[in-house]
């Protein structure tokens, strides 16, 4: 698949050594940082389960009462199995309700108490780790008796009707009709809120809630599909908002299999806060390389924004940025899902070839990555018919330029949530496709010097040209400054900065602690 | 005048004028056999169409079928009779926004948003106001020339009169999705009450509230310039701005 485009190594090389010093200052951050849902992440490994009858979680009741007492900066662990100890109780959840109730106090350990809470706060969450080691195994046994979708890309689907009992039925039927993959849109909003919601859930806006119980209930269901259909079919969901870490952790112990997990879209789409979506980033990137999960990042939302040919090279540049935070974190090759997107405007001349020459481009900059192919958006306009010629050509660079991961497009998009017709069609699009096309990527070599080649490496050199500017400044100013798709991000703004602290010298973190051993 | 333009009475044109045909699309909750052919064309003959054709079923999932239809439609279209309520502000792209706010108001337009009381849904506000926007629109923030704050959820009225003076918004927007006990209507009253109390009339922003449970046609009532109900997209926001704050106000000046 390598060396189609003719791309200078040299040039790739400096690429990427650009996209680690730009890197490495955020890592840094995140690094001697925390937040309150990194902290309610670690807990929920611990164990903390539930919610009050406002439906708010004990995780959040715990850390709110721990971080008035002490504050954030010592990491909630040692104070919390220190509170254990001295109140006698065994069960962190009991201590949650009693704590939410104002009846305990916390203190930061210090000396022999310190290092008991330590090391009970370390094995209860080490078991929670385990659980995630066993859903992990548990996941490549059933990859083994069921099997691999038998073709490339694999074939991803969204379902979501805010229900999560009209989601299952849904999902199966696509499941049925060929999805490899199956993702659960979050409802509208969910990402701008500081907790996770509990239990199943029947209404949600424009998409349904993620919760504990709804990926438990989907899993299950999926887990019955894969059995009829004799291949796993996987779920995806969100890593990303306020919660990010928590949901990662959710994600691992009920076995989800892909997260949208991108670096920079919070902070771009969302307005939160750069430095609490860095830190959060990093743990649930930890985790999810703990627990086998591949990440999708969002390249695809910039050419929304921005126009896909102008700024095609920011794609490239967050890709490399993504890369290099995830390998940081300890994601392999095989669990980096980097996005981008067919979006270029139709009536732009030679539209088709500069979508090859993108695509192309991705591939072979991340030649080991699965990549996720995402359909046109932005110039589907209602005209139903011309959208599915648009899908069936967005297929077509998928399977020509081996993509992983293809997001099935609707001709209906920007139209209605997609009618179980539209389904049918979009996947009758993509079988007819990848039917009558899926080998072409071995005839398909572009001309040497020609249009392709000569548009890959000019979008790789503006890449770099980028870089080398983020470099002179910094990752942060190139945020607050509006370098990725339009939107000005300040360090000091954005929702959720008032949930990040700076570590305290004893700061304790038991996850990170068993997450970077590993690694 | 030609004949033609003077004719209100017009039918459907296929490939010969008059001939009434029509295509159409749909799903039947039954599976695929004789029987569901015979209830597609039932229903085609029920939507006016006669003769029906069917042109395509295919059978979808379990007990679905999709058929494809083309027919005769007997049904008349009168231009004549034909009602529009005509949107009092013409719709405007991005683009379009921009390029008004920049040549003529000569600034940034200022927005302020928030949901206020207890109402802590910011679907709506994050919907109009975020990048992210809405059915594959881009809000407020994604406009060059608007400058958005937005203040979030279970903000007081005090708070948002204070935040309109400091941003020196042009316009406030409102999001209330909590109605019960008409807490929607109240804060309203509560929020229009307070800017008259704290600007001028010239000096006041132009107040707009959104929610699903608005009556659009209550703006006298509750005291602001504008409501917008279930569906309003960020376009159409915009396009209300400028219209109200940029386009008349000028051409009245």
């Amino acid at each position: 698949m390598s060396g189609k485009l003719d791309l200078d190594p040299v040039l790739v090389a400096r690429a990427r050594e650009l996209a680690r010093r730009a890197g490495r200052p955020v890592v840094e951050l995140a690094r001697s940082h925390t937040t309150v849902s990194v902290e309610r992440a670690v807990l929920r490994l611990a164990g903390v389960s539930g919610a009050d009858p406002d439906g708010i979680p004990w995780v959040n009741r715990l850390v709110d009462a721990v971080v008035a007492d002490v504050g954030l900066g010592h990491g909630v662990a040692a104070p919390v199995f220190d509170a254990l100890a001295r109140e006698g109780i065994a069960d962190v959840t009991l201590l949650a309700q009693k704590a939410a109730a104002g009846s305990v106090r916390f203190q930061q350990p210090a000396g022999k108490a310190a290092t008991a809470a330590r090391k009970a706060a370390r094995r209860a969450v080490a078991a929670g780790v385990r659980q995630v080691d066993r859903r992990r195994a548990e996941r490549d046994r059933l990859v083994k008796r069921y099997g691999d979708p038998k073709q490339r890309p694999w074939i991803y689907l969204i379902v979501a009707t805010g229900d999560i009992y009209e989601d299952i039925p849904q999902a199966q039927a696509a499941a049925r009709a060929g999805a490899d993959v199956i993702a659960v849109i979050r409802s509208t909003g969910q990402s701008l809120l500081d907790y996770v919601p509990e239990g199943a859930t029947r209404e949600g806006f424009a998409g349904t809630y993620a919760t504990q119980e709804n990926f438990r209930l989907m899993r299950a269901a999926l887990d019955s599909s894969s059995k009829e259909l004799g291949r796993y079919v996987r779920l995806t969901n969100y890593a990303s908002g306020l919660c990010m870490p928590e949901m990662a952790t959710l994600a691992g112990l009920e076995r989800l299999d892909m997260m949208l997990n991108d670096s920079m879209y919070g902070i771009l789409f969302r307005d939160i806060n750069p430095i609490r979506t860095f830190v959060d980033q990093r743990f649930s990137r930890q985790v999810h390389a703990r627990a086998g999960i591949i990440i999708n990042t969002g390249e695809d939302n910039y050419l929304t924004t921005a126009d896909a040919v102008d700024e095609a090279h920011t794609v490239t540049v967050s890709q490399l940025l993504n890369e290099y935070f995830a390998h940081e974190a300890g994601l392999t090759d095989e669990l980096l899902g980097l996005g981008h997107a067919f979006e270029i405007n139709p009536d732009v001349p030679e539209s088709f070839r500069l979508e090859l020459a993108h695509a192309l481009l991705a591939r072979e900059l991340f030649p080991d990555a699965p990549l996720k192919w995402m359909p046109p958006t932005k110039h589907m306009t209602g005209d139903v018919f011309r959208g599915n010629l648009l899908d069936g050509f967005f297929n077509l660079v998928g399977t020509m330029t081996g993509q992983g991961i293809l997001l099935v497009g609707m001709m209906t998009e920007a139209v209605v949530t997609p009618w179980l017709s539209d389904r049918d069609i979009a996947l009758q699009n993509v079988r007819y496709v990848l039917g009558a096309a899926g080998g072409l990527h071995e005839d398909f070599v572009p001309a040497p010097g020609g249009f392709i080649q000569q548009r890959a490496n000019r979008v790789l050199g503006e890449a770099v040209d980028l870089l080398e500017r983020i470099g002179e400044q910094s990752l942060l100013t190139a945020i607050a400054e509006g370098t990725f798709g339009i939107m000005k991000r300040p360090a000091d703004r954005g929702k959720g900065l008032d949930g990040v602290a700076a570590h305290e010298d004893d700061y304790y973190n038991p996850a990170t602690e068993i997450l970077e051993a590993a690694a | 005048m030609t004949a033609a333009a003077e004719k209100t009475i017009v039918r459907p044109y296929g490939d010969t004028t008059g001939d009434g045909m029509v295509q159409v699309s749909f799903t039947l909750p039954v599976p695929h056999d004789k029987r569901a052919e015979g209830a597609a064309i039932q229903l085609a003959n029920k939507m006016g169409i006669d003769p029906a054709m069917l042109v395509h079923a295919k059978p979808m999932g379990d007990g679905f079928t999709f058929f494809v239809v083309y027919g005769r439609v007997n049904h008349l279209v009168d231009l004549a009779a034909v009602q529009v309520v005509e949107r009092d502000f013409p719709l405007l792209s991005a683009k379009e926004v921009n390029a008004v706010v920049k040549q003529r108001l000569r600034r940034k337009l200022s927005v302020v948003g928030a949901c206020i009381g207890t109402d802590a849904h910011t679907v709506g506000i994050d919907a109009i106001l975020n990048v992210k926007g809405i059915a594959g629109e881009k809000g407020l923030e994604y406009y060059r020339e608007l400058k958005v704050t937005n203040l979030g959820a279970q903000v007081s009225v005090p708070e948002l009169v204070e935040a309109a003076r400091v941003e020196k918004a042009d316009a406030v927007l409102v999001s209330q999705v909590v109605t019960q006990r008409d807490a929607h209507l109240h804060n309203t009253r509560e929020m229009s009450a307070a800017f008259r109390e704290a600007m001028p009339a010239g000096k006041r922003p132009l107040l707009i509230v959104g929610g699903p449970r608005f009556d659009e046609t209550m703006t006298g009532e509750l005291g602001v310039d504008r409501i917008f109900g279930r569906g309003t997209t960020p376009g159409e926001v915009a396009s209300y701005l400028v219209h109200a704050l940029v386009t008349s106000r000028k051409a009245a000046a």
